[in-house]
């Protein structure tokens, strides 16, 4: 750091000393400060909505009777492939894992392909090649109580749990 | 004997009403010329005078007042665009063909906004190269340069904030895909998506986010930092010919 002047020695040394004046300054730039982080938290809090008017994240894939063995269908409205393998029924998220385009299954080359950037991948989600960083994350899987197949969007699981019916 | 119509420009200026608005008063001396400039709120950002060199083509392209000038050929047909756009989900892509099938002149107007934005950017990166490469950004107009750079984010933001209001497919996922950029920035990236869309997706809540910095929020900062990148030139000694005129300039 510079070394301080003589002037401003003196300007910070009246400035420390505890004049009213000094006070008054001092306990009006701690209001403003006060006021300023204050009002950055209700800024915050009142752009941030509290209640969302967005589709539910719980999806009704309708019965598992409509998939045949061996198909991969994806539901655009959603967003989410429904996967009948032989092993069993999972879903994986159809969001590219890289810039957020929609994904789709390419049935003749059997992988799920981006037309944003050229990802692809897997019927299993992995990755084939880039740009992206992850491979397609599978989703929560569940069968309701009238024998529908649920997913739940917002509930990534470890690969490999498959729903068997 | 004067002829008419310089005689009846003569009697307006010199009439009671007009030297109340300008007080400068009327003549052709140079101290009357340069009062007019300091004694009006929209000149007096400019210099009260300026060498003929400014004026010569190679000093500056022209690109700077070409930037402006499309900044105001946006802000008229935008605000004209306003008059039938509506910002919600149902009506936003529907009033856009309204505006290019039905409206009197709509094409004509939303085309005019389309082409000017796409100038516009051009046309500020193209001022930027030519002060960066004429030296204009070294001292004193260091801060100037500082604004152009704010100047230059705020002509990208507000490209990018129109790019959603078409509501269509070209829109819908480029903003998905640039939202998604957004949420890269370390630690804080979700939070700024969400705060930037209102929401998890781009929706109803995304859609009348850009719209309020499309037409209110983003203009109008970028007219208050005009202004001050306008009047900060003639503070730093008018625009840069490359011979040094101010004193900070000649110390150099």
């Amino acid at each position: 750091m510079r070394p301080m002047s003589e002037e401003e020695k003196k300007h910070r040394a009246e400035f420390d000393e505890m004049t009213r004046r000094n006070f008054l300054v001092k306990v009006g730039l701690g209001s403003i400060a006060v006021a300023g982080l204050g009002t950055t938290v209700f800024a915050y809090q009142y752009l941030s909505p509290n209640v969302l008017y967005e589709p539910s994240p719980v999806v009704d894939a309708g019965k598992p009777g409509q998939y045949p063995l061996d198909s991969v269908t994806l539901d655009p409205e959603t967003a989410i492939y429904v996967v009948h393998s032989a092993e069993g029924f999972y879903a994986l998220s159809a969001t590219c894992t890289h810039l957020g385009c929609l994904t789709a299954y390419k049935p003749e080359l059997g992988i799920i392909a981006c037309p944003c950037h050229g990802s692809k991948f897997r019927k299993d989600g992995t990755k084939i090649e880039g740009p992206a960083p992850k491979p397609l994350p599978w989703l929560r899987m569940w069968l309701s109580d009238d024998g529908n197949l649920m997913v739940d969007r917002s509930a990534p699981i470890s690969a490999r749990q498959m729903v068997r019916v | 004997m004067r002829v008419f119509p310089e005689n009846y420009v003569r009697q307006v200026a010199e009439s009671r009403v007009w030297k109340s608005v300008f007080r400068s008063g009327t003549g052709f001396s140079n101290l009357k010329r340069s009062r007019f400039v300091q004694q009006n709120v929209f000149l007096h950002l400019f210099s009260v005078k300026a060498r003929q060199r400014v004026l010569d083509f190679s000093v500056t392209w022209y690109l700077g007042a070409l930037s402006f000038a499309t900044f105001a050929i946006l802000v008229i047909t935008g605000i004209l665009l306003m008059l039938y756009y509506h910002p919600s989900v149902p009506q936003a892509y529907a009033d856009m063909k309204d505006l290019e099938f039905v409206v009197s002149s709509g094409v004509f107007l939303r085309n005019l906004h389309r082409w000017a934005a796409h100038a516009m950017v051009f046309l500020v990166f193209a001022h930027m190269f030519k002060v960066f490469y004429r030296g204009a950004y070294r001292p004193p107009r260091e801060f100037n340069w500082v604004i152009g750079v704010v100047l230059l984010l705020l002509t990208l933001f507000l490209s990018y904030t129109g790019y959603l209001l078409p509501w269509d497919q070209l829109a819908f996922w480029a903003i998905t895909v640039g939202s998604n950029i957004a949420s890269a920035v370390p630690l804080l990236g979700g939070k700024i998506r969400f705060l930037m869309l209102g929401g998890n997706q781009v929706n109803a809540n995304a859609l009348l986010r850009f719209y309020v910095l499309h037409c209110m929020i983003l203009p109008v900062t970028a007219l208050l930092f005009i202004a001050v990148h306008f009047w900060r030139i003639r503070k730093d000694g008018g625009i840069y010919t490359g011979v040094p005129t101010t004193e900070g300039e000649q110390k150099r």
